[in-house]
């Protein structure tokens, strides 16, 4: 059925601080609602339960790519367009420009916010494996107080995560600390532009002398919600890379991937897509520190 | 519970004009049903087939997904504003010359996209061409025409050679 407007109440207060009184208010009250690509998809469906919601859109105090010395600082409201466009981003982060360039179309990455695919917490984010790997942290914001927590503990569920009713995603902070890592991003999606992947896989790994220093391994559509993929890491961690680790590794993988059938593919297809993804990253690293 | 209306206030394709409208209405019901600009299509509705992509602020949006509140006092071009007082605009006439048009649904969307990219890129790669346009499905044409009629509206009437698409924009 199709939605109806008048069934739903939209303000726009037109500052943080007004927001989040309004937030604070009436706790779960007010739903917020920022480039509206997830929620008004909802709304024309006549799905959207939330009949009060706030505007983010266009709230400067969120529209921001800073970068100091060791970290780069994006607010909740900046587009995957502005992501794209960011210098930092491109040249330090490239896992994180590579993400924002396949999030939809040139009109979706125009509306769509980093906040919101976040807070969204859709399995298949297609930014959020990069961050995991990229050790972000989230800045969450409330008429209280901030507090940051690692982006890695954000989500707690299927579409559950753990921010307070009155709180927003105030910004994304990532180290910047990543030159001398070997870093991978791959989707596989139904076609290339504009499909929700089927599964991502996302890994930066520190190598010296053959031997896995540092590594991180994050999915999308693994799980109900983005996430790391610990068992495999540990499978890998200070090891060498050869096929007895790899072979480790895809067991580890195997074991800790809880993908589902859905309309877009099915658990096993996407447990051998991730398996295949894995051993494309560890065959790249094998090659690239090989002996010469 | 009802939602009052709202007075929403625009500029579009130069005229200033106002909407009594929910404040959740879509901006695409707003331009056809009460503005009356049914250029601008509806496809799927849930952003994934670029058929109501209009311009706001120069920047290319699916109008399906816009809630009207957040386009208020915005600056906005929908396919009406491209003719230039009777004068096709360069992209609608290569459409027609080229045969990018067929059964006409996607066009104003695809001639949306096409002027966006366009306007931040004159000159284009193939690649930058299809990447411009990924947003917007065609049914019809098997999307071939649709480039041509792009290529033939750039300033060389030829893809800039090369096969990257562009990461700024």
């Amino acid at each position: 059925m199709r939605g109806d407007p008048h069934a739903h109440e939209l303000i726009a207060p037109g500052s943080l601080v007004a927001v989040l009184d309004l937030l604070a208010s009436v706790p779960g009250e007010w739903t917020p609602i920022a480039g509206g690509t997830e929620l008004m998809v909802s709304h024309a469906a006549g799905r959207l339960t939330a009949t009060r919601l706030v505007s983010l859109w266009g709230l400067t105090e969120l529209c921001f790519i800073r970068a100091t010395n060791d970290a780069l600082s994006i607010g909740a409201g900046a587009t995957f367009k502005d992501l794209r466009a960011d210098e930092h981003i491109a040249s330090h982060l490239p896992l994180l420009a590579k993400a924002s360039s396949w999030i939809g179309s040139i009109a979706n990455q125009s509306r769509a916010t980093i906040g919101g695919n976040l807070v969204n917490g859709s399995p298949a984010a297609d930014s959020s494996p990069a961050l995991l790997v990229y050790d972000a942290e989230l800045e969450l914001v409330s008429a209280r107080a901030t507090r940051r927590i690692p982006y890695a503990d954000f989500h707690t569920g299927y579409k559950r995560n753990a921010m307070a009713p009155d709180e927003l995603v105030y910004a994304v902070h990532i180290p910047l600390r990543f030159a001398s890592h070997r870093q991978y991003l791959r989707k596989v999606g139904t076609r290339r532009a504009m499909a929700i992947s089927k599964v991502a896989l996302a890994a930066v790994a520190l190598v010296e002398d053959n031997v896995l220093r540092e590594i991180r391994l994050a999915a999308a559509s693994l799980a109900a919600f983005p996430a790391r993929l610990y068992q495999t890491e540990s499978a890998l961690l200070g090891r060498q890379i050869n096929p007895h680790t790899i072979e480790l590794a895809f067991e580890a993988l195997l074991e800790e991937a809880k993908p589902i059938d859905d309309i877009r593919s099915t658990a096993e297809y996407r447990k051998r897509v991730a398996r295949n993804l894995l051993a494309e990253f560890l065959t790249e690293l094998k090659s690239e520190v090989a002996p010469k | 519970m009802t939602s009052h209306h709202h007075t929403v206030r625009f500029n579009i394709n130069g005229q200033e004009c106002s909407a009594q409208v929910p404040p959740m209405k879509r901006l695409l019901d707003v331009l056809r049903e009460d503005l009356h600009l049914t250029g601008t299509k509806e496809g799927c509705g849930e952003g994934e087939c670029g058929s109501c992509s209009v311009r706001i602020n120069c920047e290319l949006v699916n109008s399906c997904l816009v809630p009207v509140l957040q386009a208020s006092g915005a600056n906005i071009q929908t396919v009406e504003g491209l003719a230039n007082s009777g004068t096709l605009h360069p992209l609608q006439q290569a459409f027609l010359d080229c045969g990018g048009a067929q059964c006409g649904i996607c066009t104003p969307g695809m001639l949306m996209a096409a002027s966006q990219l366009l306007s931040i890129n004159p000159h284009p790669t193939m690649a930058e061409i299809r990447e411009g346009l990924a947003g917007n499905l065609c049914r019809c044409t098997g999307f071939m025409r649709i480039f041509e009629s792009v290529i033939a509206a750039t300033a060389n009437g030829a893809p800039r050679p090369g096969n990257q698409a562009s990461h700024a924009r």
